[in-house]
């Protein structure tokens, strides 16, 4: 009994190739079935994102089910195995185990640190659990990926700092406000950045957007797709000293706003701070109002730079990680091995037997004036049916552990609840 | 009993520099921490030296802030303490890292020089003595801890302007929170400094006649004073606020330090500590 994942990411195969192998949700659940029966798996489930699509799968024997998952790739899709299988890499056993958990923990991931992946685990999982397609150990191995996804992101600083330009400029916001509760936002052109900056703070939970452009007609309906405010592009210079955080991503050829704006600006709002983002290439905003009291200007090489420094110390903390998911991996190995055959017929033993010396003892504990000769009497009987009980399915498991199938020791544990003590 | 007083406050002093080292790790270890230890320890220190205060001050039969080696022991103990009733309302996990060299340097302080009880002229025993050392301490105590997150506001304020966006940047506060606790510090300290300046007035009027004898210490209190009504008027009415009114308060930090240890030291006066 293997455990294998069969796939490929954004580092062995262009989108190209990707797209054509991905699996839609919807598409999913009949998928399963079909794989799950026409490949001659014992488990499966599928990972299909924009990034990677990956089949998990627990088999009996490995080449034919690596040949078993290609055809099915092929055939589904319609495409000539040849041209993706270059694209592929199938990872079995520890490999595999370790792949998972770095899926899960995002270590494997475009962005490393960047926790969608996790999401799409688990609704993957959800879907294939949903179809029974998943059983024992793909239910276990994916709640052992989920727990160590979250020991990663708990115990490292993987996933602390922003790694993309409009998010740096979010982490910044709090490090100047503290809290963006009360905070109003001004974006001054319409552009996509603005639009993606803008969607960040909003999920931050400012209070107010207000929206400028040269056109009027879109700004009124970016304000309207944020419920904010439009304001013709002649007059926003009059609006500075109403807003805390200025988004600038027009294509304008030259300066927009100057210091002495923003000098006056300063004045009507007491000197409350400004933070200001300048995505715009060439720049909006006069880099001397970064000498202002009170004023903060970022273009977008200084939260470029940021990215690159957060991006590093993801780095390093994603060595941390990958410690932590090789630990996990020697465990989840070890407790793979305690499903083969022998240690099921020992502790299936232990266990009926644990039953019937407690079911003696009750019922010993109710005779008072039994002698010892009788005792034992009673003793040899429970002892006869346990053994006689266990006798058919403890040949059961021997006559089938000749080709390494562990699917009968699977069945045994679950049907006599041999692992709930370890979950 | 002497030895058990020096026992806690060494005992005290040990734990400050727990915490600042502790303190210290937090700021500059790149892996964050759940527990705040510098905190704590300051919390375990302020306790000792709590009961090292009380062990003094029934020794010496009043509040033990009758010479220098007290007063700078109390001193310290009021910081400690105003640090853990401002981290009650703002948490601030880095203050405590700060606050706590100033906390060793005066508890070392008061622990080197002579811990020799002075014997009170009769004129200076008055209910008025504790009452007036009390408020002028506490409202110092919270301006001191005022220009501590001040310099905390400068630094961080460096670090956004020059985009030197790694390190202990990620361990420093939000710019606003810094100013708003230096602004609240000085809303706490300044009415306690003027109740503290008043209550001397009237005291002084008791003992010798007269309500102010233009001593070096009551010169530097208004001096002091008049800095901070000026921040705090300025904060209120003008719209000062970082980079500004945090170089001010750290002037106001060093007026606080001169009025407090340098006059006695360098200048003789009505208010000068018997050595």
């Amino acid at each position: 009994m293997h455990i294998v994942i069969l796939g490929l990411n954004h580092q062995t195969a262009p989108v190209a190739t990707r797209e054509r192998l991905a699996f839609t949700a919807e598409e999913l659940p009949e998928v399963l079935t079909r794989l799950k029966n026409g490949a001659g798996l014992d488990e499966v489930m599928i990972l299909s994102t924009c990034n990677r699509v990956e089949l998990y799968g627990i088999c009996s024997d490995l080449d034919s089910c690596r040949y078993r998952l290609i055809e099915f790739l092929a055939d589904y899709h319609q495409i000539g195995a040849d041209d993706f299988a270059d694209n592929l890499y199938f990872y079995s056993d520890s490999e595999a185990i370790r792949h998972g958990f770095r899926v899960a923990s995002s270590l494997d991931s475009m962005v490393v640190g960047e926790p969608q992946i996790l999401g799409q685990l688990k609704d993957a999982f959800a879907i294939a659990s949903d179809k029974s397609a998943t059983g024992l150990i793909l239910n276990r191995f994916l709640h052992r990926a989920f727990f160590i996804a979250k020991e990663v992101r708990t115990q490292t600083k993987i996933a602390n700092c922003a790694v993309s330009v409009s998010f740096a400029a979010v982490e910044l916001a709090k490090k100047i406000f503290g809290d963006l509760n009360d905070m109003k936002v001004m974006l001054i052109g319409a552009g996509e950045m603005c639009e993606l900056a803008a969607r960040h703070f909003i999920n931050q939970g400012i209070a107010q957007v207000l929206v400028t452009n040269r056109t009027l007609s879109r700004a009124q309906q970016l304000a309207d797709e944020f419920s904010g405010i439009a304001l013709p592009f002649e007059i926003f210079h009059s609006h500075l000293d109403q807003v805390d955080i200025i988004l600038s991503s027009t294509g304008a050829p030259d300066y927009l706003i100057h210091p002495q704006d923003l000098i006056k600006a300063l004045k009507k709002r007491r000197n409350r701070p400004i933070f200001l983002i300048d995505i715009a290439v060439p720049r909006d905003i006069n880099p001397k109002i970064n000498e202002l009291d009170n004023i903060y200007l970022y273009d977008v090489d200084d939260l470029q730079d940021v990215v690159t420094e957060n991006l590093g110390q993801r780095h390093q903390e994603a060595k941390r990680a990958e410690e932590l998911v090789l630990r996990e991996v020697k465990k989840f190995e070890q407790w793979l091995a305690s499903l083969a055959v022998t240690p099921t017929i020992k502790q299936l033993r232990e266990e009926v037997l644990k039953i019937s010396r407690q079911e003696l003892q009750k019922t010993l504990a109710g005779f008072n004036d039994l002698n010892d000769k009788e005792k034992h009497r009673l003793e040899a009987m429970v002892n006869a049916i346990a053994n006689k009980f266990l006798h058919h399915p403890i040949n059961y498991l021997k006559s089938n552990t000749n080709d390494s199938e562990t699917r009968p020791a699977t069945t045994i544990r679950e049907i006599f609840k041999l692992d709930k003590n370890d979950s | 009993m002497t030895n058990l007083y020096t026992l806690l406050l060494g005992g005290a002093l040990g734990l400050y520099t727990l915490g600042m080292a502790t303190g210290f790790i937090y700021l500059f270890q790149p892996r964050p921490q759940k527990t705040l230890w510098c905190k704590r320890f300051i919390q375990a220190g302020a306790l000792v030296h709590l009961a090292a205060f009380i062990e003094r001050c029934i020794l010496v039969q009043t509040l033990a802030v009758t010479n220098l080696h007290e007063s700078l022991s109390f001193f310290a103990l009021l910081l400690a303490l105003a640090f853990l009733l401002v981290g009650r309302k703002t948490s601030i996990p880095t203050l405590g890292t700060f606050i706590s060299p100033l906390l060793i340097i005066f508890t070392m302080w008061a622990l080197i020089i002579s811990h020799k009880i002075t014997p009170q002229p009769p004129i200076l025993k008055s209910f008025w003595l504790p009452l007036h050392v009390l408020l002028s301490f506490a409202g110092n105590a919270f301006l001191v801890l005022g220009c501590i997150t001040s310099v905390m506001y400068l630094i961080q304020e460096h670090l956004i302007k020059k985009k030197k966006i790694k390190g202990i940047f990620r361990k420093l506060p939000a710019l606003q929170k810094l100013d708003e606790l230096s602004y609240l510090c000085l809303r706490c300290g300044f009415p306690l400094l003027t109740l503290g300046i008043i209550s001397g007035s009237v005291w002084a009027s008791f003992a010798w006649g007269s309500h102010w004898s233009w001593d070096p210490k009551e010169t530097w209190s208004l001096i002091t004073w008049l800095l901070f009504a000026a921040l705090l008027h300025g904060r209120m009415n003008s719209g000062w606020r970082g980079r500004k009114a945090s170089f001010l308060t750290i002037i106001g930090f060093a007026a606080i330090m001169f009025t407090f240890l340098g006059v006695n030291l360098m200048l003789s006066g009505l208010h000068s500590y018997a050595h």
